[in-house]
């Protein structure tokens, strides 16, 4: 069960493959907890019952999205030391603490609250509960700062010395923390969850606005959408600028593959639109080039010097690829981000935002656009840190635990027919819960407080058709 | 025995295994119940009673996990690779247990599959977690650093043997549970298989026992050697205490008591293995000083530990406050 490859090859598809299936559903969680905070915080504040409807409709999505983050996440914290352990050796000491105070401060925080905010309003009251809300949503974001800080170490590694067995040991926990690409990575990701959800959302509220533009909840939860769709968009692309002259700085091979460039450029490098790289020829075919461009967007100058992949060693050079695709498939979809909220602000101004039905139905295929711009750039920034784990200093390698072929490909294999069985599942309810309009709760139950965690009830299970009035 | 950095993190670890053995314990014993309890009201039930605790519980494996990584890194790194086809196996395990309490709910055809799901991936899940306990006593063979053994290493008629003790315990925590948690018909049948899994815990334990001095000599020495054997003999005596009131109380049809026996006997048996591995963190390959990562390392996530994992019981006992007492099957709180 080798597949023709080899020990290293499949562990780097296995980890790919198992955080590229665990990434999506905290970029989900993360944006969808914090709105739910809000939607809890405009209930209490306002007591308009369709706050509350919308924070119960959208509470059951949390709680499967958020249950399949958990078990995937489980399995990257073991991860690293059965196919990795020659890292988790090495690198333990200093990037082991970070994840440990994850686990300490986050997801204690999360899953200790979560059964409250689920199922314990009535059982706790309005205040405890909000806290409680507010505090999964709280342990989302430290969470997500804790694995960023690790994860850009292992990018722009500071802070460390290295022993005579070539183990990594801490010098200075700050300068770890904060190592120079952190900020950058740490803005980029959770604004990139703000906007995962918020198209995820936008999407589902456009689908029932199409069906009928007069419903509440449906208008209000496009509403919010659009509106985090217009503000954070230009945000993240401003943040994406900046991240990435900070990558120039610390990667720029890196940066190399990204742009498609082998040659460096001494005065102005040109922006390859489109090409394909080849690394054994050392040249980007078929490129359509804008001269002049490539600077001006890295160096914010026409004439600034790019290095090409041809100025590092070939055995030190990152592949070109996957990186050059990757990085135009996420900017392409944050410009397409950027006009759908854009265009959101000009039907608002003309008061159309739930009538333009050109615009929902864009709307639509844009709901999964996030979690495709997650994942390119993720494989963006960790393809482009190979052949190393460790930046400039483990390589990929060298970091690989001595497991056979045959174990790894078995395992992989488990992986994959598991993940798509469970989450492949997992997706077709969660579609299944954004089909049922958002009008779940009874007005009669809402006058003593909504007894009913959707699905979670001793009772009938939900009908197999369109969710009724009554599906839970 | 020194009060170091190193020993107290061993000790902070070994508290976080045990956490999770005697919370999850029950988690996954409710699913390798499942088949007994066959009417879908029951099954409804019992999964409310762990919901909301569940996820909470199942953190302190991460903690173990990740807590490994961070202050005995090179037993993190030996004992995955040693330990690789039952941790894969668990982790599978885990994913199907947890999903399938929401997903039970989202489908009606398919329901009995995810029952089936969670009742397979908490067995899996408890069997592996056995296995993995019974070759870590065996011991792991590693050299410069690595793990050095063979692939099946870890597959012995003694692992099999601590799996399946394993399982049976987490049964009877899983019954004693539902014999807290539920009251009438369901309790009653709790309480019956509960009996059944308290006899079958204690003769695994027994074996279990009587085995372990031959598997490694410094076991023997430990247990029967003086003065060590003064303080391994409090470990029968209390655990021939807590099948007594595991006994006593489901025959006077307590509710509490027999769960709290069930977790003295885990409690008991895990302290009885700590006192059989010390000073060793991996039998017979690394020792808790060796293993240890640099103190700066140590002091650094210690600070957090000291001041989070009191807040953690606090908010996660509250949390169980508010979950407290019978489930009401009419209460649609989850």
């Amino acid at each position: 069960m080798t597949f023709g490859m080899t020990a290293e090859i499949l562990a780097r598809i296995q980890f790919a493959f198992t955080v590229s299936f665990h990434f999506i559903f905290p970029a989900f969680s993360i944006g969808t907890a914090s709105f739910l905070a809000v939607l809890n915080g405009l209930w209490l504040w306002k007591r308009d019952p369709a706050y509350l409807k919308l924070f119960e409709y959208w509470k059951t999505i949390f709680a499967v999205t958020f249950g399949m983050g958990v078990v995937s996440g489980i399995v990257m914290s073991y991860q690293f030391g059965t196919n990795w352990s020659v890292f988790s050796d090495r690198a333990g000491a200093v990037i082991g603490p970070l994840m440990g105070y994850e686990v300490l401060t986050a997801f204690f925080l999360e899953a200790g609250f979560l059964g409250i905010a689920l199922f314990g309003r009535r059982r706790v009251g309005d205040t405890l509960h909000m806290v409680a809300v507010a505090m999964v949503a709280i342990g989302t974001l430290v969470s997500a700062t804790w694995i960023t800080s690790a994860n850009s170490w292992m990018h722009t590694p500071a802070g460390y010395g290295i022993d005579a067995n070539g183990i990594f040991y801490p010098e200075d926990w700050w300068a770890i923390i904060f190592n120079p690409s952190f900020p950058y990575r740490l803005t980029h990701t959770v604004l990139a969850a703000f906007l995962t959800t918020a198209f995820a959302v936008g999407a589902v509220g456009a689908w029932h606005l199409l069906k009928d533009s007069t419903n509440r909840q449906a208008r209000i939860m496009f509403s919010m959408a659009m509106w985090m769709a217009a503000i954070v968009t230009p945000m993240q692309i401003l943040v994406g600028d900046m991240h990435g002259l900070n990558t120039l700085e610390h990667q720029p091979a890196k940066i190399a593959a990204m742009e498609g460039h082998y040659e460096s450029h001494e005065d102005g490098a040109p922006l390859i639109l489109f090409g394909i790289p080849d690394d054994e020829a050392e040249e980007t075919k078929y490129a359509i080039e804008i001269p002049k461009l490539g600077s001006l967007i890295l160096t914010h100058e026409w004439d600034g010097a790019i290095e090409g992949l041809k100025a590092f060693p070939k055995e030190d050079r990152p592949p070109a690829l996957i990186p050059f695709f990757t990085f135009r498939i996420m900017v392409g979809l944050g410009l397409l981000m950027l006009g759908m909220g854009m265009w959101s602000l000009w039907a608002r101004y003309h008061k159309t935002l739930y009538t333009n039905r050109w615009l929902l139905r864009a709307a639509l295929p844009m709901g999964g656009s996030g979690f495709v711009a997650v994942l390119a750039g993720w494989y963006t920034t960790e393809v482009g840190r190979q052949p190393y784990t460790v930046y400039g200093l483990l390589r990929t390698a060298d970091s690989l635990s001595p497991v056979a072929a045959p174990a790894v490909g078995a395992s992989l294999l488990a992986f994959v027919i598991v993940y798509f069985l469970v989450f492949g599942a997992g997706v077709f309810y969660l579609f299944r819960l954004f089909r049922r309009p958002p009008l779940e709760i009874e007005d009669m139950e809402l006058e003593k407080g909504p007894t009913r965690a959707a699905g979670l009830v001793p009772g009938p299970a939900q009908e197999e058709t369109l969710g009724g009035p009554n599906a839970h | 025995m020194p009060i170091d950095l190193p020993t107290i993190w061993a000790g902070i670890i070994a508290f976080a295994v045990l956490a999770y053995v005697i919370l999850d314990g029950f988690d996954l014993g409710v699913g390798i119940l499942f088949p007994l309890f066959p009417h879908r009201r029951d099954r409804d039930i019992i999964t409310n009673s762990i919901a909301p605790v569940w996820d909470g519980n199942e953190t302190w494996l991460v903690l173990g996990g990740g807590g490994l990584m961070a202050v005995f890194p090179v037993v993190y790194a030996t004992v995955l690779p040693a330990l690789y086809m039952p941790i894969i196996a668990m982790l599978l395990g885990l994913i199907f247990r947890g999903v399938a309490f929401e997903f039970r709910h989202r489908t009606q055809r398919g329901s009995v599959w995810w029952d089936v799901g969670f009742w397979a991936g908490s067995t899996v899940a408890g069997f592996t977690q056995g296995i993995a306990l019974g070759a870590l006593v065996q011991g792991i063979d590693v050299a410069d650093r690595s793990y050095v053994g063979g692939w099946w290493d870890w597959l012995t008629p003694f692992s099999l043997l601590t799996g399946l003790a394993v399982v049976v315990g987490y049964g009877l925590l899983g019954a004693t549970w539902i014999n807290l948690k539920t009251s009438g018909e369901l309790q009653a049948h709790a309480r019956r298989i509960a009996m059944f899994a308290g006899a079958g815990t204690l003769v695994l334990i027994g074996v279990v026992s009587l085995w372990t001095p031959f598997v490694r000599g410094i076991y023997f020495e430990r247990w029967f050697g003086w003065p060590t054997a003064f303080f391994s003999a409090f470990v029968p005596a209390l655990l021939g205490v807590c099948a007594l009131g595991l006994w006593h109380g489901l025959i006077t049809d307590k509710h509490l008591q027999p769960f709290l026996a069930a977790l003295g006997l885990f409690v008991l048996s895990f302290v009885g293995l700590g006192i059989s591995f010390y000073p060793y963190i991996v039998p017979g390959a690394l020792t808790i000083a060796e293993a240890a990562a640099p103190d700066s390392s140590l002091q650094f996530l210690l600070v957090g530990a000291v001041i989070l994992i009191p807040t953690i019981l606090a908010y996660t006992g509250y949390a169980y406050w508010v979950f407290r007492g019978k489930i009401d099957p009419e209460e649609g709180y989850h």
